[in-house]
């Protein structure tokens, strides 16, 4: 099993990287380009078979390690 | 007096900060490695600044997860003191000794310069060598210093006088011009709730030695030291 996991920030929370990449892009002549949010898009590949478990253990890495839930939000996927 | 400088894969200020508590101490600091697991007796922890586990995943995430911090968080609960400098403060917030989190730089770059604080509480065992409201030089190097936290923390650490020190200009007005990375209300270094853990973006340990420009930094170790002592 697979763990997809994106950690983002949290919507209220200024994300002067995001902004560098919207101006880069503007300044390249890509129009229409509205907000930019950069987040961390991390892959885990699991040995658990069972997906409930596999689910909790991962919920517990993100809230541990590998979000900051101050700022961050995180969304996990499990693929097969 | 025993004082133990946690020396992680990365730390770059650890020696600076030996030959800032020796100059004040008069006596070298346990360097301890990040690995082990038991932490001698120690009457003051420092965790000093550099890039440990080369900021991977997140400034002080790696770090703050070390077997040693273990036991930094235990004895900092059992009240000693324990002193974050610029990545150290970022492991302090990542360990939860401390509130909030230190976000990129809103300029989004590395600042290297000399900054102006002011004390904003000197009745802590760290600003004990400061008299309150005191302008002070002391220089910064760091990408990730722009503190962040919700209104609600913010409204408790003004309230608690856990703020320690702001970014200030030469005369101390506390303006967006001087508050050079964007921080929350130009915070600088905080305390925890209990004052016994400061955290701190500014280095005080490169300001010891009028070889180094000042010695603003230097009060900050004879204070600490005096008042734990």
């Amino acid at each position: 099993m697979k763990a997809k996991i994106h950690v983002t920030l949290k919507p209220d929370v200024l994300d002067p990287q995001g902004k560098a990449v919207q101006h880069a892009l503007g300044s390249l002549g890509f129009t229409g380009i509205g907000e930019v949010r950069q987040g961390k898009y991390i892959e885990i590949d699991l040995c658990e078979k069972d997906r409930g478990i596999a689910e909790e253990n991962v919920k517990k890495m993100c809230s541990k390690l590998l979000a900051n839930t101050v700022i961050e939000n995180y969304t996990i996927e499990i693929a097969e | 007096m025993k004082v133990s400088v946690i020396v992680f894969p990365g730390s770059n200020c650890d020696r600076d900060i030996k030959v800032a508590l020796t100059a004040s101490l008069g006596s070298a600091p346990d360097m301890v490695w990040h690995g082990v697991t038991k932490l001698p007796e120690t009457d003051l922890i420092v965790v000093p600044g550099g890039f440990s586990y080369g900021d991977y995943l997140r400034a002080g995430a790696m770090a703050a997860h070390s077997p040693v911090m273990r036991e930094v968080v235990v004895r900092a609960n059992a009240g000693v003191p324990v002193l974050g400098i610029c990545n150290g403060f970022q492991i302090l917030t990542e360990a939860g000794l401390l509130p909030g989190v230190l976000m990129r730089n809103a300029a989004l770059k590395f600042i290297c310069k000399d900054v102006f604080l002011k004390v904003e509480n000197a009745n802590t065992i760290f600003t004990s060598g400061y008299y309150q409201g005191q302008v002070i030089r002391i220089p910064i190097a760091h990408h990730d210093g722009n503190y962040e936290t919700d209104c609600e923390t913010l409204d408790i650490l003004e309230s608690n006088g856990q703020i320690a020190f702001r970014y200030c200009d030469k005369m101390g007005e506390l303006t967006e011009d001087a508050n050079c990375n964007g921080s929350l209300a130009n915070i600088a270094g905080i305390t925890n709730h209990s004052h016994n853990v400061l955290g701190m973006m500014p280095h005080p340990e490169r300001q010891i030695d009028l070889l180094q420009g000042g010695t603003d930094g230097k009060a900050l170790f004879d204070g600490l030291l005096n008042s734990v002592v």
